[in-house]
C-alpha cells in the first residue's frame, strides 16, 4: 500500500508527494506545526540529534514537520534526491552558494538574472569574497573563457525574468562536466510543470516558491533542490562536501549523507548558522498551492499565449518578447526544453516609450501594479522604474528592461477579459 | 532480487528490514564521527541488534556491544552482514559470507553506500545469498518508514496511508 515502486503523473505527486497522512494524528491535510521545538527522549537521543546520528526534529530553525512536506513534495516534482527549504528565494540562492562557495571562489552566472539577483551576485556577495561574471549563457564559448581555476557553479535562470529568455542547457550541462563543478539552475519562471532541469543534466535547482509554486500571492518562500547526482569525490573541488567539516565536529557531509550530502550540509550549515528558516504557516500555504501547481501552470501558459499573440498585432506595441510567440529568437529553445507552455511572465515595448509605459500601467483597471510575479491575479510592472533601477540603464538593456518595456505575469482570469483591459489601457497610453 | 542492482523495489528492501532482526556489521567503527557508528546507533535504537565486526578493533566496546575480530565468531543466527568497507575488500568478505552460510543462517549481504562488488554478488546470489549494494540500511529504514523525510529527502513514496514499515 505504501507505494513507492511506481511511477506517477504530475498531478498526482503534486498533490501527494510528501503529504502522506500525519503520523501523530491521522490527519489527512498537512498540519500546521507552529512549534519551534520538540522534546528528547533522553540525554542520549538530544546527543544524536544534534551529531546527526538519527533523524528528528529538535528545533525549527533547521527542521519543522510542516516545512519537511513542503520540501519533499518540491524534490519529488524536480525528480530530485532531497530539498530544503528557505525564507525566500534570495534566502535559497544564499543557502545554496554558501554551500558550494569559499572566500576567493567565483561563480559564472547569466547575465538574463532577475534584477535583484543581479545586485545579490555582485554586490552583496562580493563582501563575501565570492566574485560573479555575468555572461551570456546561451554563447558556450563565452561561457568556457570565463571559468577560472577558482570556478565553483554555473547560475542561469532557465526561463529568465523578466525577458521570457530559454538558455540553451545542453552545453552548459557539457562545460559544468568538464570543469567537475556543478550546473545550478534556477527553475522559478517555469516550475516543474514545464521543466525538470535534473533530466537534461542540471546539478541543484532553486525556486522562488513565492511565485508559481505558492501561485496566490500570500507567502514568502525558497527552496533548494538536489539531485543527488553530482559526484563530490570525483571532483576534488568541494573540501567542504568531502573533508572532515569543523562547524560539524570533523563530520564529513559527502561520505555520510551520500547523494543527499549537499542537502544536509545546506541545512546543517548554512541554514542552522544564518538562520533564514521557513515559517511553518508561510510553508502550509506553499503546500495548498503547490497541489493545483499542474493546474494553474497550465492555465497561465495558455493566457499567456493568447494574451502575448493579441499584443503582438496591436498598432502601440513595437515588439513582444515571449518564448511561445514564432517571432522570439527564444523560441527554438522554447520547443526543446519547456512541456505544456511557455510560462507566463513576458514582456512587450510601447512605440512611445518610458511615458507611454507609466500611462499604460497606471490606467489597467484589472492588472494589479505591483513587484511580484506568478500570481493567479494578473499583475504589470515597468521594471526600469520599478525592479530593475537599481541597475545601470546598460545593465536593464541586457536584462530586458530597457526604458519602454513593460514586465507582464499573466494569471489565472478569463482570458477575453484580460485582453479588453489591456485595450482599453492601451488606448490611453 | 536477482541481476539488477542499480534499482531495488520497496517491497524487497522492507521485507529484509523486516525479517534481519540482527545484523553483522563488518567495519564497524569507534569513532563517532564515522558513518558506520551513526548507523550503527541508529539502528539500535529501532529495535536492532547490531554485532560489529573488525579485526582491527576486536575485543573493544563499541555502542554497549564487543567487537569480533571475524565472521567465525558469530553465534548464529545472524540473518544479514552490512559490509562497511570499499568495494574491493567487500570481495573476499563476501566469500567468507558464502563460506559461513549455513553455519551461520546468513541470509542477505548488504554493501554500504558507496560499495558495490558485482562479481561478489553475482557469487553470492549463486550460494542463495539476497543481495543489496551501494545503500545504507539506516537510510532505508529511514525512507520507508518516512523519518528521512523529516529532513526533506524525497522519499518516492505515494500514498493515502499513514506510513509503516
Amino acid at each position: 500500500m505504501n507505494d513507492g515502486d511506481r511511477r506517477y503523473g504530475m498531478e498526482t505527486r503534486a498533490v501527494h508527494a510528501g503529504a502522506r497522512p500525519d503520523p501523530a494524528t491521522g490527519a489527512r491535510q498537512t498540519p500546521v506545526y507552529q512549534t519551534t521545538s520538540y522534546v528528547f527522549d533522553d540525554i542520549d537521543h538530544a546527543a544524536s540529534l544534534f551529531n546527526l546520528q538519527t533523524f528528528g526534529y529538535f528545533y525549527s530553525r533547521l527542521t519543522n514537520p510542516t516545512v519537511a512536506v513542503l520540501e519533499e513534495k518540491i524534490a519529488n516534482l524536480e525528480d530530485g534526491r532531497a530539498a530544503v527549504a528557505c525564507a525566500s528565494g534570495h534566502a535559497a540562492q544564499f543557502l545554496a552558494f554558501f554551500t558550494l562557495l569559499e572566500p576567493g571562489s567565483h561563480i559564472v552566472a547569466s547575465r538574463y538574472l532577475y534584477g535583484g539577483s543581479v545586485t545579490q551576485f555582485t554586490k552583496s556577495f562580493a563582501r563575501l569574497g565570492w566574485q560573479a561574471d555575468l555572461v551570456d549563457p546561451n554563447d558556450p564559448d563565452v561561457v568556457e573563457a570565463a571559468i577560472r581555476d577558482e570556478t565553483r557553479a554555473i547560475f542561469v535562470e532557465v526561463l529568465a525574468n523578466p525577458g521570457g529568455i530559454v538558455v540553451d542547457l545542453e552545453p552548459l550541462v557539457a562545460i559544468a562536466r568538464r570543469h567537475r563543478i556543478p550546473l545550478v539552475v534556477d527553475n522559478t519562471m517555469a516550475t516543474p510543470c514545464l521543466i525538470q532541469p535534473f533530466h537534461w543534466g542540471a546539478d541543484i535547482v532553486i525556486h522562488s516558491a513565492t511565485k508559481f509554486i505558492g501561485g496566490h500571492g500570500t507567502s514568502m518562500g525558497g527552496v533548494v533542490v538536489e539531485s543527488g547526482a553530482f559526484d563530490w569525490f570525483a571532483s576534488g573541488k568541494f573540501p567542504g562536501m568531502t573533508e572532515p567539516e569543523e562547524a560539524y565536529h570533523g563530520l564529513t557531509f559527502a561520505e555520510t549523507f551520500g547523494d543527499f550530502g549537499f542537502t544536509m550540509k545546506a541545512r546543517a550549515v548554512a541554514l542552522r548558522d544564518f538562520g533564514p528558516s521557513l515559517s511553518p504557516a508561510n510553508a502550509f500555504h506553499l503546500i495548498t498551492g503547490c497541489e493545483t501547481l499542474p493546474l494553474r501552470m497550465q492555465r497561465h501558459c495558455d493566457n499567456a499565449l493568447e494574451v502575448a499573440r493579441h499584443l503582438e498585432t496591436h498598432p502601440k506595441v513595437a515588439w513582444v518578447s515571449y518564448a511561445g510567440l514564432e517571432s522570439s529568437p527564444w523560441h527554438g529553445l522554447a520547443r526543446k526544453y519547456l512541456k505544456n507552455g511557455f510560462g507566463s511572465v513576458f514582456t512587450f515595448g510601447l512605440r512611445d516609450g518610458f511615458d507611454a509605459c507609466t500611462r499604460m500601467v497606471e490606467a489597467s483597471g484589472l492588472f494589479s501594479h505591483l513587484a511580484n510575479i506568478g500570481d493567479t491575479r494578473s499583475l504589470v510592472i515597468h521594471p526600469a522604474s520599478t525592479t530593475h533601477r537599481q541597475l545601470t540603464s546598460e545593465q536593464r538593456a541586457t536584462a530586458g528592461a530597457a526604458d519602454d518595456t513593460i514586465r507582464l505575469s499573466i494569471g489565472i482570469e478569463t482570458v477575453s477579459d484580460l485582453i479588453r483591459d489591456l485595450d482599453e489601457a492601451l488606448e490611453k497610453a | 532480487m536477482t541481476a539488477g542492482h542499480d534499482h531495488y523495489s520497496d517491497e524487497a528492501l522492507r521485507s529484509i528490514l523486516r525479517r534481519c532482526r540482527t545484523i553483522a556489521m563488518v567495519g564497524a567503527s569507534a569513532n563517532w564521527v564515522r558513518p558506520s557508528y551513526f548507523a550503527m546507533k541508529y539502528l539500535q535504537g529501532k529495535g536492532y541488534r547490531i554485532i560489529p565486526v573488525n579485526p582491527a578493533a576486536a575485543g573493544e566496546t563499541v555502542l554497549g556491544e564487543t567487537v569480533l575480530g571475524s565472521l567465525d565468531e558469530l553465534q548464529a543466527p545472524v540473518p544479514m552482514v552490512d559490509i562497511f568497507r570499499n568495494s574491493q575488500a567487500a570481495g573476499g568478505i563476501v566469500d567468507e559470507i558464502i563460506r559461513l552460510r549455513s553455519d551461520k543462517h546468513f541470509q542477505v549481504v548488504w554493501m554500504q553506500l558507496g560499495v558495490r562488488n558485482d562479481a561478489a554478488a553475482r557469487r553470492a546470489e549463486a550460494a542463495g545469498l539476497e543481495v543489496v549494494m551501494d545503500r545504507c540500511p539506516k537510510i532505508e529504514y529511514g525512507r520507508l518508514t518516512g523519518e528521512l523525510s523529516w529532513s526533506g529527502i524525497n522519499s518516492g513514496i505515494i500514498t493515502a496511508k499513514v506510513l509503516r514499515l
